[in-house]
């Protein structure tokens, strides 16, 4: 449904992204992965149009989505931005309206209809209560939802989430993964970045590892998580568990004697 | 309901310019009495009563005097705070002003020459237009690389030709004999002393069509103030449309500049009190902002008129209000009002 094929981008003589190939299917929500610097941000942009890449291409239900216009993309795929403070006080059910923005006719005028898709964003969400309040009020984690609110508002069937969990709590980071569970369940294909490899391995069905370059791995969290590619990225960092079926990613060294020894090199 | 109450707010606000103006026309060095006042401008609309009837003065005074003036300071403040809330807008800013882009120190360029060549084929406006436009163009085109405008790129280069017009002036005053150096300096302080019919017919065109098509932009310029990328992701080019958005507010601008010299502060502090009052929403912001702006200039103005024997400039007057509204604004909203 969502494809990269043979994308890479470079600033000036730095390389940063060298021949990335991934596709997402239907439904799916994908965790991508990789280290400070791997090149997800610029993916990231790349896939949204935000930069254009000096090869690759981007399709998105056959379509080449280089060569639709910025409202058609709008229609296509939603972006979730790292929660961040508008210069004016909106309010939440305002913040949320926007989304409708790109199915809005030539005055931009949101009728009854756009408003109650809005109203049922922010029921599924569970920030109905606070649609009157201004968002600049609310906690990290009530923002980031308002965000993914307006992202369910403007009805893609894509949304791009820029590193969602960043600025949350324990408790806000589960609910968050818990929340982007359901909506993908709900038949929206979803492409987050995380800097959490246990997230990855718990909530996704499938993800891209970046490392220096390129794509390390991609696939199911349950396979691609092994020790061998967590020493791969972050050298000698991690120990990998796998009890019961449930991968746990762990600092090396702080169980030393039950499990194996971590390789050297 | 909400949006009810608010355009119930536009309405009160719209009444209250009404009756301002007419509270405004009957002020002055001649003090005339409302009826007389209502009189005489039935008289030019109507024909009732007939024209004759009613004593000369009157017909200067209110209508080839005062009529014009009020109407002219009227349309200024619409362009001064409908720009500024614009540019607010665009760079996502609440504290940037219609002049940051240099277009006032342009303005006062042209002004200058205009003043101290007197010979030159262009007049005073149209130089002060020519040139504040062409200030804010140069900021534009020097902002861009690569296809995009960054809003910090955009506010360095209109402070460098800012910068460079304001030097331009400062030569222009040094060479100046006397009486153009008083024109200029009055010229910069702004006032309506000489505004006429011609003014207001050169303004109104420029005051309706940006203020109609600004308004309708309201929603565009809420998604704007997102920043270019989620405006992006939400379907609005930020390109293309703050492009347009800028190029609007500044003809917008340089046309109110030129045809009254510089006004501070209208354009920074009006659409704040748009925002305290109706919220943040732009589709309501622009038309209170254009309401606001009208009713304090046209306060201003008639305290300008009336404060002394003798006009002060209406600059002044604007500066010495403006002031301590934005410390309490500072003060009393804290974090909210910078976005923080």
């Amino acid at each position: 449904m969502f494809s990269v094929q043979g994308l890479s981008h470079g600033y000036g003589n730095t390389p940063i992204l060298d021949d990335i190939c991934f596709a997402l299917e239907r439904g799916e929500l994908c965790g991508l992965f990789g280290p400070n610097g791997s090149g997800k941000t610029t993916l990231f942009k790349c896939c949204l149009g935000f930069i254009t890449p000096n090869r690759g291409q981007i399709r998105f239900k056959g379509r080449d989505m280089r060569k639709m216009s910025c409202r058609e993309m709008a229609r296509q795929v939603a972006y979730v931005p790292q929660h961040h403070t508008p210069p004016f006080p909106f309010k939440v059910e305002e913040m949320v309206l926007m989304g409708r923005t790109p199915h809005l006719n030539r005055f931009f005028l949101p009728g009854s209809n756009d408003k109650r898709l809005a109203g049922e964003a922010m029921d599924r969400t569970g920030i109905s209560d606070l649609a009157a309040l201004p968002y600049d009020i609310l906690s990290g984690g009530q923002q980031q939802l308002v965000l993914i609110a307006r992202a369910i508002a403007q009805e893609t069937d894509l949304i791009f989430l820029d590193e969602p969990t960043s600025a949350l709590d324990f408790k806000n980071q589960i609910l968050l993964w818990k929340a982007l569970k359901s909506v993908s369940a709900q038949g929206k294909t979803i492409l987050a970045c995380s800097h959490d490899p246990n997230h990855v391995a718990w909530f996704c069905n499938t993800t891209v590892v970046l490392g220096k370059g390129g794509i390390i791995a991609t696939g199911d969290p349950a396979r691609v998580f092994s020790q061998g590619l967590m020493d791969k990225i972050y050298r000698d960092t991690c120990q990998v568990m796998d009890d019961q079926d449930l991968k746990m990613i762990l600092p090396s060294g702080l169980i030393p004697a039950r499990h194996h020894p971590v390789p050297a090199g | 309901m909400i949006i009810n109450k608010k355009a119930f707010g536009l309405a009160l606000l719209l009444c209250m310019v009404g009756v301002l103006s007419g509270i405004c026309l009957g002020m002055g060095a001649g003090r005339i009495s409302p009826d007389m006042v209502v009189k005489t401008i039935s008289s030019h609309i109507f024909g009732i009563p007939e024209p004759a009837s009613l004593p000369p003065v009157l017909h200067t005074i209110v209508w080839n005097i005062r009529m014009p003036r009020i109407i002219l300071v009227i349309m200024t403040g619409i362009c001064l705070a409908v720009s500024g809330a614009v540019f607010q807008g665009c760079f996502k800013n609440p504290l940037v002003e219609p002049y940051i882009l240099g277009i006032s120190s342009g303005a006062a360029f042209g002004a200058a020459l205009a003043i101290v060549f007197p010979s030159f084929f262009m007049s005073v406006q149209v130089l002060a237009f020519v040139f504040g436009f062409l200030a804010v163009a140069t900021a534009y085109a020097m902002a861009r690389v690569r296809g995009e405008t960054p809003a910090l790129n955009l506010i360095l280069s209109g402070i460098i030709t800012g910068s460079v017009f304001a030097a331009l002036v400062g030569i222009i005053k040094y060479l100046a004999r006397d009486e153009a150096l008083r024109e200029i300096v009055f010229w910069l302080m702004g006032g309506f002393y000489y505004a006429g019919w011609q003014d207001v017919a050169r303004l109104a065109p420029l005051t309706l069509a940006g203020f109609s098509l600004v308004w309708a932009w309201g929603w565009k310029i809420n998604i704007l103030s997102m920043g270019n990328e989620e405006a992006r992701a939400l379907g609005v080019n930020p390109e293309t449309n703050k492009f347009f958005l800028i190029g609007v507010a500044t003809l917008m601008t340089a046309a109110a500049v030129s045809c009254v010299g510089i006004i501070a502060w209208v354009g920074l502090m009006i659409p704040h009190a748009a925002r305290m009052i109706f919220g943040p929403d732009h589709r309501i912001v622009i038309p209170a902002s254009a309401l606001l702006g009208a009713i304090y200039l046209l306060g201003c103005d008639t305290l300008a008129r009336n404060l002394a024997q003798a006009e002060i400039p209406i600059g002044i007057i604007t500066s010495l209000m403006g002031a301590p509204y934005l410390f309490f604004l500072i003060r009393s909203r804290g974090g909210r009002i910078r976005g923080e």
